[in-house]
């Protein structure tokens, strides 16, 4: 039996057996029942026992989302203040905000695991930690906002709708929340990619230049194939995740296909063709050695990004450090005032 | 940096219109209870999702736990005359 503070992190273990064997028997038990209690489609709550393993499957994959949401403000804040209207320009402003915002709901997700924010913050801020390798891309032209909008959030909502019904409670509420937040993304993103669509002949060009170099890192957003991806199988069983990374991709790659055809672009992969048998777009294949190199540290941005964070919190010492002070010194003052 | 600049955890409630209670809606964390409201305006409340915000220390919160659930809930299981489709009032009575 497992005593638990208000977050269900594990104070204390104790058992009421005699032998290890016993305690064996009971820590099978209370697995067998976690899995049928998962398998009933019930969601998992901050206190109820779970697997070890399932607490740390969850801790890393919401810290990652959470870590992905906050150098995903990166490329994009790039643009805000060179976005060509006002009309852009507040709804880039409002869309970075969110992305704040969604890194906010997921590292609170993660905390009601018993995770710290800070220790995640500083795992994301000395390398250790992963995030998302699209982040690690860069963003020379304003279509690329475009682009993120309508390819990379496109790609993250595929993923992030299925795990609105994660088991999962606080991480499947966080969902929800997020991708209602999401749509206006997508939608902004792809107005974006119409308006340079239909515009002069180098609007066009900067339209097509950008979904050629964002489609296939799109694509990778999902993960490795099924059969390259070793941890799916017991994400799946604990109905972490609902679909599989390669259903997940063909699923994007069916949305967006008849998307690009509709701005008159050419997606880049001679391969592409609607395959009437399966009722899917048959695809090329993804260079999986770009991918493992940009995870690795070596993706065109990611010494920058890294750089970027560690400077921004940094340099948002002083604000955390007053922010104490004041809170300490107004306390102070309220407890002069009632003596 | 040591995680003692890691502000407490506040859980936030709002309420989205008058008429209706407060809400859960998540955590966040503060140094005070007034930063704990000026960031949930920020956190929770971007598309009008509220008009009142309640922050209360996670610490001051005391939960039941899941292992009570049986003893806590199930009683409340058999006790089907506290409902009032337990009853049987002829039809010619109208709505009761």
């Amino acid at each position: 039996m497992y005593l638990r503070d208000f977050y269900g992190k594990a104070i204390a273990r104790i058992f009421v057996t005699e032998s290890t064997v016993k305690i064996m028997t009971k820590e099978t038990s209370l697995e067998d029942r976690f899995q049928q209690y998962v398998d009933g489609e019930n969601k998992v709550e901050p206190k109820d026992w779970m697997p070890e393993a399932y607490r740390k499957t969850l801790i890393r994959q919401i810290s990652q989302h959470a870590h992905s949401e906050v150098v995903g403000m990166l490329p994009e804040a790039n643009w805000i203040t060179r976005a060509p209207s006002l009309r852009r320009k507040v709804a880039l402003l409002a869309k970075v905000q969110d992305e704040a915002g969604h890194g906010l709901y997921l590292y609170s997700a993660a905390e009601t695991l018993g995770a710290d924010r800070m220790d995640l913050i500083k795992d994301l801020l000395s390398g250790k930690a992963k995030y998302s390798s699209i982040f690690n891309y860069p963003t020379p032209t304003w279509a690329d906002m475009g682009a993120i909008g309508w390819l990379v959030d496109g790609a993250a909502i595929a993923n992030q709708v299925m795990l609105c019904r994660t088991s999962y409670g606080p991480y499947a509420r966080a969902m929800v929340r997020i991708c209602k937040e999401e749509s206006f993304h997508q939608r902004q993103g792809y107005e974006i990619m119409m308006t340079l669509a239909r515009g002069s002949e180098a609007q066009k060009k900067m339209a097509q230049d950008a979904l050629n170099r964002w489609w296939w890192p799109s694509l990778m957003m999902f993960g490795p194939t099924d059969d390259h991806s070793p941890n799916s199988a017991q994400s799946m069983k604990w109905k972490i995740k609902r679909k599989s990374n390669d259903e997940l991709r063909q699923e994007f790659i069916d949305k967006t296909v008849p998307q690009a055809e509709f701005l008159g672009l050419r997606v880049p992969d001679d391969a592409l063709r609607w395959n009437e048998e399966r009722g899917h777009y048959d695809h090329g294949e993804i260079d999986w050695e770009e991918f493992y190199n940009v995870i690795k540290g070596n993706g065109p941005c990611n010494k920058q990004r890294m750089d970027a964070r560690n400077k921004a919190h940094d340099a948002g010492a002083w604000v955390r450090e007053a922010a104490n002070a004041y809170a300490a010194k107004q306390a102070q003052k309220k407890q002069s005032s009632a003596a | 940096m040591s995680n003692k600049d890691n502000w407490k955890i506040w859980e936030i409630f709002i309420r989205s219109r008058n008429g209706l209670s407060h809400k859960h809606v998540g955590s966040l964390h503060a140094p005070d209870a007034e930063m704990a409201i000026k960031n949930a305006r920020d956190v929770y409340t971007r598309r009008s999702e509220g008009i009142s915000i309640w922050v209360v220390p996670s610490e001051s919160i005391t939960a039941s736990s899941p292992d009570e659930t049986e003893p806590l809930f199930t009683p409340a299981d058999d006790k089907v005359y506290r409902h009032p489709t337990f009853y049987d009032i002829p039809d010619e009575i109208g709505h009761m």
